[in-house]
């Protein structure tokens, strides 16, 4: 009698997963109305999509699910069709991906700065460089220490295209290439006492918890444009390119660029993004 | 599937050329993991067996807290390490966040509750038969546990190769208390994360076929080990 009880205690928890599972298979009725959207780690870090995604989905209808991963992995998740629209920022990848026809209807949306920042001491003396050539320069010649995002992001491109400008290979004990996201680079940068090179966006949004400054900034170089690509349709036909197509427009619309350029300005002093749609 | 396909491919032939990176991940891979889990079986089959053999208060909580904590979350065990190393936390000065001692720290924390617990399983299971057995063949008290933990081997090779499997296969601790740093603290879990992170999937195989093959090899070991002390005499024959 008591072995009976338990098994059908067992029955009642296996079906009650079973019908949430149930729930769970109905909702892809609704796809057409949910887009699926890749994204870096730094987009998403920085809150932006937070305010702009309800006013999306409040304007047009359309749900949007975030998959916020590294550059490179967005680019592959559009390139499988397993998401439908893609805002990154490594522009030489981006035209590879349209290039590849894996891709249509890119624009540009905005963009933001990178600097570098580093410790209060100074070893390298940048502070106040304004060259972010020489800046690294002067990093490699003391051997400061150096934490590299090390992934293949658009952050690492850009910091490995600027290395080939100064024209050196960094590598030895003072360059640490760590694998890992820009919030988690931050974070082991400060732990080292190291200068790192980082998007304005986690760094306000960090500066509180960490002790390293800003040393070197305002270089042409160190902007960081970013896109967006709607999957072509013509590939896989189970994407959602209405959806897509909607959200790329309202995104270089009036209203989302003149979000765009507030965004943070109360909360953090300064604005973290400058729109540039055309 | 294709790209599953080249990862099988692309592992076989990162294996044979003993790419020169690969190698070196490996190997600190196998000394942390390694290094954790001898900590872990030195402290927690004495733990485990005392727990099951001895009386002592709030035993049954003990045992409830252990078992609690074989569920530990990767991330949650590296972030209270990460905590504790930080160089704002309490044990800074010592410099050990970013380092293979940091990682196996955390590896270690994961063990631990998993050998203590099973142990203690497994001692459990053995009958008071065997400690009045070795009692009347003129054993010392301490030889009659001896033979009770003896008896129990088989429980506690279970338990020091789950344990084994958790700390091989977990990545949340070793990439926040280890950082991941190129030559330095990367090992092949968080290998795997970076390489997914960048597209390269297929790389990410290869390397998830080198770790399972590895943990094949160290558990093949491990049981062949076993069976030679058992002889064959302890299996069951159904008839």
């Amino acid at each position: 009698m008591k072995k009976n009880r338990f098994i059908w205690l067992v029955a009642l928890v296996m079906s009650l997963f079973l019908l949430t599972a149930c729930g769970q298979a109905a909702d892809q009725d609704e796809q057409n109305t949910l887009l699926k959207l890749a994204t870096t780690t730094s987009t998403e870090d920085s809150g932006l999509l937070d305010v702009l995604l309800p006013e999306f989905t409040a304007d047009t209808g359309f749900e949007v699910d975030v998959i916020a991963v590294g550059t490179g992995q967005a680019i592959v998740l559009g390139e499988n069709g397993d998401v439908d629209v893609i805002l990154v920022h490594a522009r030489a990848a981006e035209d590879a991906f349209v290039a590849g026809g894996h891709g249509v209807d890119r624009k540009d949306v905005m963009y933001n700065d990178f600097l570098i920042i580093g410790p209060a001491n100074d070893p390298a003396g940048i502070k106040g460089e304004t060259n972010v050539i020489t800046a690294l320069q002067k990093i490699a010649q003391t051997e400061s220490v150096f934490v590299s995002r090390g992934d293949n992001s658009g952050t690492h491109i850009m910091e490995q295209n600027l290395w080939n400008e100064v024209g050196i290979e960094p590598q030895g004990e003072w360059y640490r290439e760590v694998g890992q996201g820009m919030g988690e680079t931050f974070r082991m940068a400060d732990e080292m006492v190291a200068y790192t090179l980082i998007d304005r966006a986690t760094y306000l949004f960090n500066r509180d918890n960490y002790t390293l400054e800003p040393a070197a900034e305002g270089d042409e170089r160190l902007f960081n444009p970013y896109g967006v690509i709607a999957v072509n349709p013509d590939k896989y036909d189970h994407v959602n390119y209405d959806g897509a197509v909607a959200f790329i427009e309202w995104l270089v619309y009036d209203k989302a660029q003149k979000m765009i350029e507030v965004y943070g300005v109360d909360e953090l002093g300064q604005a973290l993004f400058v729109p540039n749609a055309e | 599937m294709d790209v599953i396909w080249q990862g099988v491919k692309e592992g076989f032939f990162l294996i044979l050329s003993l790419d020169q990176e690969l190698v070196s991940i490996t190997v600190l891979s196998l000394q942390v993991s390694l290094t954790a889990l001898f900590i872990a079986a030195f402290l927690g089959i004495p733990v485990g067996a005392a727990l099951a053999l001895k009386k002592i208060p709030g035993k049954k909580m003990i045992l409830n807290i252990i078992y609690t904590f074989m569920g530990l979350p990767p991330v949650l065990a590296g972030l209270l390490v990460y905590l504790f190393l930080s160089s704002r936390g309490p044990l800074g000065e010592y410099q050990l966040l970013f380092t293979p001692t940091a990682m196996i720290i955390a590896q270690f924390l994961l063990a631990l509750p998993i050998v203590a617990g099973l142990s203690a399983r497994a001692v459990m299971t053995q009958r008071q038969e065997v400690y009045d057995t070795a009692v009347t063949l003129g054993a010392t008290r301490r030889q009659a546990v001896w033979a009770i933990i003896r008896e129990s081997r088989l429980g506690i090779i279970a338990a020091i190769t789950t344990a084994l499997g958790r700390v091989m296969a977990e990545v949340g601790a070793v990439m926040m208390v280890g950082g991941n740093i190129k030559g330095k603290t990367r090992v092949m879990t968080t290998s795997i994360v970076l390489e997914t992170r960048m597209g390269n999937d297929s790389t990410a195989i290869a390397i998830g076929i080198i770790l399972l093959s590895i943990s094949f090899l160290i558990t093949f070991f491990i049981i062949a080990l076993e069976k030679r002390s058992f002889k064959d005499d302890s299996s069951i024959h159904i008839v």
